[in-house]
């Protein structure tokens, strides 16, 4: 039996699943290898409300189910009515005739019933899911971007996807079908008893052991479903990862190893499942003996007393045909506790993301001034990314409106972080900063990206026409507003090249445009927003001389009257700032103008002296 | 929908054990019922007092049990196997067959629409084999045999079940002909939400900048409404169907019943014959419960698996030639010969390139943005072919190439950085998984980034964020072109790979390379002259053509792009230069 078997590739396998989620759990957080307790207090509290819109449907659809659950599990029953009627002689065809029309009815009727149910429960499935979905993505627009820096898209995606998905099949046909099986066994019960206490109480005595096996087989198989889902989880971002970087991958010519490391996470994500699966397909014939066993019983006992003539076989038919009704919904509940195990984790994930607070929250009484002048104070500013590794130390800054700042400095000094503080990206760990000196942190959202726009370092576009990703920050600007906020910034030529012009239409990411040509959209992109405060982060570093030299031209009346601050490596681009702020190690080291800084002989000089020396003006010796 | 049996083949035998545990299983769950049967007759038959004949036939319904349950274990394990396999393989497959696929089908495609195949569109495959396939053959044999021995055992009364057969069975076809549609749309559409969700997500910092929360909800809102809808829809349907199911195999029992009981009153029919029918119709309710259930997962299985056909049939548009060569012990002579290239067959963005690289030159490209420059070097590893035009590396042409043996002769840094979650070790040594700690640190410190690495508190052991997010710009340019030296390529790409780097950095990495440039051939993308001033040839490119060539001091000269972007930069410095360091001008 080779299938058994696998051990060692699985074993490979497993480690590599180990480290990649240890990682990813020590990074973020969070958790996803509990499998979530039978009920979850904490996360039925949260989610049932979902279900309140619709407590009419919700009742409906459990009336059905009750309905529906009587009306079947009655039929037995009548039916051995019918027989009896039958055998007696001479028979009684009057009764038989009545039993026939209420089978009829109750056959309408479990029909009806289960319509109303499955009607109801879509209907309250598809609405809950929408708005968990809708929720959920509502929150994730508020959380802050360090909260992005540390998740991984795939897994909030996955959370957002599945969980809620496994969620709602809880929070409506989970919870219904428990309640169905529930009614179902109680009718069944009832009706054994009341037929013949003797026969149900040998139908009963298997069912401890049952129970026994049942919970004996839950540990197992509580383990198995854990590794399954962790298994998953690593197939899926490996591939979502693999996907994003395939340009590098394929540029490194690692696709065989890739393929091959890939084989072996997916086999464990296999032998989890299937280890599983067998755990699964064990319990079948457990249940199926303990069938055999009670039906045997009550066919002996029973058959027994039918030749004693202390029983009818209508009632022993019926005991027949219970027993399978019997067990019916027993199996059912087993199959449904994984389940619910599963889909409570799911929730307890569901619930971790919505309780996720914002580090960066937007303000109570958030204030809305109405005319930004746009002067901006860093007092004492001190920021850490990890705590205890402070990337900017102690930082005072005070630009004046309309003034134009230059930040520059070695590569991983802070200047992207520096930037990244004034629209309140991030919160600082010391300090404040403050606009028009207002704190930050008291400002509404919509006030602080109406009043400060970033040109990002690595520019991020949507798929969408060119004219869409221009005017993201304002969708309500003219075709005429778009074409001058390119102008400006010199992507205007190339845009019109395209042969749709401002409508031609962006791949995911605009890989369709070359890198120069999308820093010049996301520059566009934030002219067209009119911040009064303008910060650059190497917005023209991928951008050529002549273009640049054009931007620069243009920024000279861009600027006007807006605080701008300008990060470049090129110092050419910065030399016309009002003031040169030079950042080493996370503090300002040197301060001041061009050629001040010059004159000082220090970091600055020396930078601009490696651009001299190499820069263009060598050639003249 | 038949291609998914080519991933059965490979299983037949397990197939064939899994299709006679299911007959197995099936044949002692029909046994059971003549075994009840049989039991009651004895019961009611009082002329028959042999007590023992009732615990022979216990013994035998539990050892019936016995061999069902061993059997129904089987069918189960079996099946799911099966399923779990196919799926593994389609996997497999998707996976190998994104990585292989050339830039151009990347350059389309979206991520969270390629996710939302792998994921749900490969579980409904794998539920369709294990709960639709193999349970549709269970539930097919089960209701053939339950047919037969009913006729058997009363053939009107089999008639009364037949009746309802054809019935049940239109129902259920005509249900599926509704919802294959409507799956193709739910499937559609969940890949459009996954995008979305993945842009948002992936853009989140664009979005925060600019406060558009409220856009980003709605394009949400109208693909989730979307989906919504026709996820509703098929509820609805699906509401329809079951009930219908259920329904009519309750009225069959009740006909059956019916008759039955008239039949036992004239005298026809035993109780046990009846009871043995009943549980017959009993057994069959299952079946006919399930097989809405089934008519749902098969629809979906069948849009499902057009969906990962198109992933698996995609063209892929730069392929191996049959018995291509190794490129080996390459010496580095690149050559293209009127080279012209388009994206799309509409717009040509390369016409007429003509570039020969001796072995070891340095060749640098310059050019406004878009004009091309990335473009060219990209045709080199292969990563598009070019439409007209040959290029050949040491005179063999790159199509005659193993495509391996070309990407580890070609070593590129790319213009925009992409790096892994993982740590910086591991993200450096991505391309040579074999390499020594020592290779890695040398890679590094090449690149400029070794002192940086070293000053973290976990050194080359720190993990660096999805795509690098926990670096700056310029660290993520310098581990990847560390990335890129450690794999030592004889010829070298590097595609305005310090643009984030400041200038004292970039100088030093330029020192440092020059060294390692030494023999070999290389292309450097620039946008600025002073990086390309050494070049042993510079090429000026200008939407898609080169317009002028030659070094630095044969380009100078001559009026053109190359003088008026030397006059642009030059400009810029020595007037600033002379107005803040005089003495410098004066020196010079
Ligand atoms: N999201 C983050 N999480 C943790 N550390 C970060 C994060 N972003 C940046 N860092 C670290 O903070 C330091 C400063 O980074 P920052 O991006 O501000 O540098 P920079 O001056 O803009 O550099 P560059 O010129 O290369 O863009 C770096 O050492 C970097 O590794
Ligand atoms: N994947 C793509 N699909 C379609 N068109 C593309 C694609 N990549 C680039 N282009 C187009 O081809 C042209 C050349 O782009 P390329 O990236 O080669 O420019 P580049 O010279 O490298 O510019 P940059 O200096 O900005 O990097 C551009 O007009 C661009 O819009
Ligand atoms: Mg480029």
């Amino acid at each position: 039996m080779a299938f058994w078997g696998g051990g060692f590739a699985g074993g490979w396998s497993h480690q590599a699943t180990a480290n990649a989620q240890a990682f990813r759990r020590g990074l973020d957080g969070w958790n996803d290898d509990e499998l979530g307790k039978l009920y979850d207090h904490r996360v039925m509290v949260r989610l049932l409300p979902y279900l309140r819109p619709y407590k009419v449907r919700a009742a409906l659809a459990f009336l059905g189910m009750v309905g529906y659950s009587v009306t079947s599990y009655a039929q037995p029953l009548l039916i051995g009515v019918a027989i009896d009627a039958a055998v007696r002689r001479p028979p009684d065809l009057s009764r038989l005739a009545g039993v026939s029309a209420v089978l009829v009815t109750f056959a309408v009727a479990s029909w009806a019933f289960q319509l109303v149910q499955q009607t109801m429960t879509g209907y309250l499935g598809q609405h809950v899911l929408y708005a968990l979905r809708r929720d959920m993505f509502e929150h994730l627009q508020r959380l802050s971007l360090s909260f992005y820096d540390r998740h991984e898209i795939g897994r909030v995606m996955s959370r957002i996807t599945s969980d809620v998905t496994a969620m709602q099949e809880l929070l409506t046909s989970g919870l219904l079908t428990v309640f169905a099986d529930i009614t179902g066994l109680s009718v069944v019960v009832v009706v054994l008893l009341t037929r013949d206490l003797q026969l149900a109480l040998l139908t009963f005595c298997v069912v401890p052991v049952l129970l026994v096996v049942v919970l004996f087989w839950q540990q197992r198989a509580r383990a198995a479903f854990v590794r399954v889902r962790q298994a998953i989880a690593v197939v899926n971002s490996t591939i979502n990862e693999d996907v994003s970087g395939v340009r590098v991958i394929q540029g490194l010519a690692r696709e065989d190893q890739n393929v091959r490391r890939f084989g072996r996470i997916n086999r464990g994500n296999l032998d989890a499942n299937v280890d599983a699966g067998r755990l699964s397909a064990a319990i079948l014939p457990v249940v199926e003996l303990l069938v055999a066993v009670a039906t045997s019983l009550v066919i002996i006992a029973g058959g027994l007393r039918v030749l004693g003539g202390t029983l009818t076989v209508g009632v022993l038919v019926a005991f027949a045909l219970y027993i399978q009704r019997f067990f019916d919904p027993i199996r059912d509940l087993v199959l449904q506790y994984t389940q619910f195990q599963r889909a409570m984790a799911g929730g307890a994930r569901i619930v971790e993301v919505l309780d996720t607070r914002p580090d960066v929250a937007e303000p109570a009484r958030p204030l809305t001034p109405a005319d930004i002048r746009g002067r901006v104070d860093f007092d004492g500013v001190t920021f850490e990314y990890v705590a205890g590794a402070p990337v900017l130390r102690q930082i005072d800054l005070h630009v004046r409106p309309g003034e134009t700042i230059a930040l520059v400095g070695h590569t991983g000094a802070g200047k992207t972080t520096l930037a990244a503080l004034i629209p309140r990206f991030y919160d600082t760990t010391q300090g404040s900063v403050r606009i028009d000196g207002v704190d930050v942190r008291q400002l509404s959202r919509t006030t602080l990206a109406r009043a400060v726009s970033v040109v990002p370092q690595d520019p991020f576009l949507f798929s969408g026409t060119v004219r869409e990703n221009i005017a993201y920050g304002r969708a309500q600007a003219t075709a005429a507003e778009v074409r001058a906020a390119a102008e400006a910034v010199g992507a205007a030529p190339f845009i019109e090249r395209l042969e749709d012009g401002y409508d031609s239409v962006l791949q995911e990411r605009g890989r369709n445009l070359s890198l120069g040509q999308r820093q010049l959209i996301a520059f566009a992109r934030a002219v067209l927003a009119d911040p009064r405060i303008l910060v650059l982060d190497e917005a023209t570093a991928s951008v050529d001389s002549q273009t640049e030299a054009a931007v620069q031209r243009a920024l000279g009346l861009l600027l006007a009257g807006r605080t701008s601050v300008v990060i470049a490596h090129r110092l050419s681009t910065v030399r016309e700032a009002d003031r040169i702020l030079v950042l080493e190690d996370g503090r300002i080291v040197e301060e001041g103008r061009h050629a001040d800084l010059l004159a000082l002989g220090g970091v600055y000089a020396r930078l601009h002296r490696t651009a001299y020396e190499t820069g263009a003006g060598s050639h003249a010796s | 929908m038949l291609r998914l049996l080519r991933f059965l083949a490979p299983y037949r035998v397990r197939l064939l054990a899994a299709v006679g545990s299911l007959l197995g299983s099936g044949a002692f769950v029909l046994l059971t019922p003549q075994l009840i049967r049989w039991a009651i007759n004895i019961g009611v038959d009082t002329r028959q007092h042999d007590r023992r004949l009732l615990v022979v036939v216990a013994l035998l319904i539990v050892a019936s049990a016995l061999l069902r349950g061993f059997f129904a274990f089987w069918q189960q394990y079996l099946g799911e196997w099966i399923a779990q396999r196919v799926a593994y393989d389609l996997r497999n497959e998707i996976y190998e067959r994104l990585q292989r696929l050339s830039f151009a089908y990347h350059d389309r495609a979206q991520v969270g629409e390629i996710m939302s195949r792998v994921t749900q569109d490969v579980e409904s495959i794998r539920m369709y084999v294990s709960m639709g396939l193999l349970r549709l053959a269970y539930v097919l044999v089960l209701v053939f045999v339950a047919l037969v021995l009913m006729a058997l055992s009363n053939l009107r009364l089999a008639l009364v079940a037949w009746g309802f057969l054809p019935v049940i069975g239109t129902v259920g076809i005509v249900a599926a002909s509704r919802l294959r549609p409507v799956w193709l749309r739910i499937q559609q559409e969940q890949g459009r939400l996954g995008t979305v969700l993945q842009e948002n997500l992936s853009g989140m910092r664009v979005v925060k900048a600019f406060a558009r929360h409220d856009l980003e909800l709605r394009k949400f809102e109208r693909e989730a409404r979307a989906l919504f809808d026709d996820s509703y829809r098929s509820t609805r349907v699906m509401a329809l169907l079951s009930p219908a199911m259920t329904g009519l195999g309750a009225l069959a029992i009740v006909a059956t019943v019916w008759l039955g009981a008239h039949d036992i009153a004239a005298g026809r029919l035993t109780a046990g014959d009846l009871s043995a029918f009943l549980i017959y119709l009993a057994i069959l309710q299952m079946p006919v419960r399930t097989l809405g259930f089934m008519v749902n997962i098969s629809a979906r299985a069948h849009s499902s698996g057009r969906r990962i056909y198109e992933i698996l049939d995609a063209e892929c548009a730069v392929r191996e030639k049959p018995g291509a060569i190794e490129l080996r012990e390459v010496r580095g002579h690149v050559r293209f010969e009127n080279v012209s290239f388009g994206y799309d067959l509409l717009s040509p963005v390369l016409k007429g390139i003509e570039v020969d690289a001796p072995p070891g030159s340095v060749v640098a490209l310059l050019g406004p943005s878009g004009s091309g420059k990335s473009t060219v070097v990209n045709l080199l590893p292969r990563f598009y072919d070019p439409t007209g035009g040959r290029i050949t590396v040491d005179g063999v042409d790159l199509r005659d190439v193993t495509l391996r043996s070309l990407r580890e002769t070609v070593g590129i840094v790319h213009q925009d950085v992409f790096l892994f979650m993982d740590t910086i070790r591991e993200n450096i040594r991505y391309g040579k998984p074999d390499a020594s700690n020592e290779e890695v640190e040398a890679a590094a410190r090449t690149a400029r980034i070794h002192d940086f690495i070293a000053g973290l508190p976990d050194g080359y052991d720190t993990w660096v964020g999805e795509r690098g997010v926990t670096l700056s710009g310029g660290q993520k340019q310098r581990v990847s072109i560390a990335r890129t030296l450690l794999r030592d390529p004889r010829i070298l790409i590097l595609d305005d790979s310090t643009s984030s780097v400041d200038m004292e950095t970039e100088h030093l990495i330029q020192q440092a390379l020059a060294e390692l440039m030494r023999g070999r051939t290389t292309f450097v993308i620039a946008l600025r002259l002073r990086t390309v001033r050494r070049a042993d040839q510079i090429l000026v490119l200008d939407r898609g053509r080169i317009v002028q060539r030659g070094t630095h001091g044969e380009l100078l000269p001559h009026p053109g792009l190359y003088r008026q972007i030397y006059e642009l930069e030059l400009g810029d410095q020595s007037e600033r230069r002379g107005a803040a360091l005089p003495e410098t001008a004066a020196g010079g």
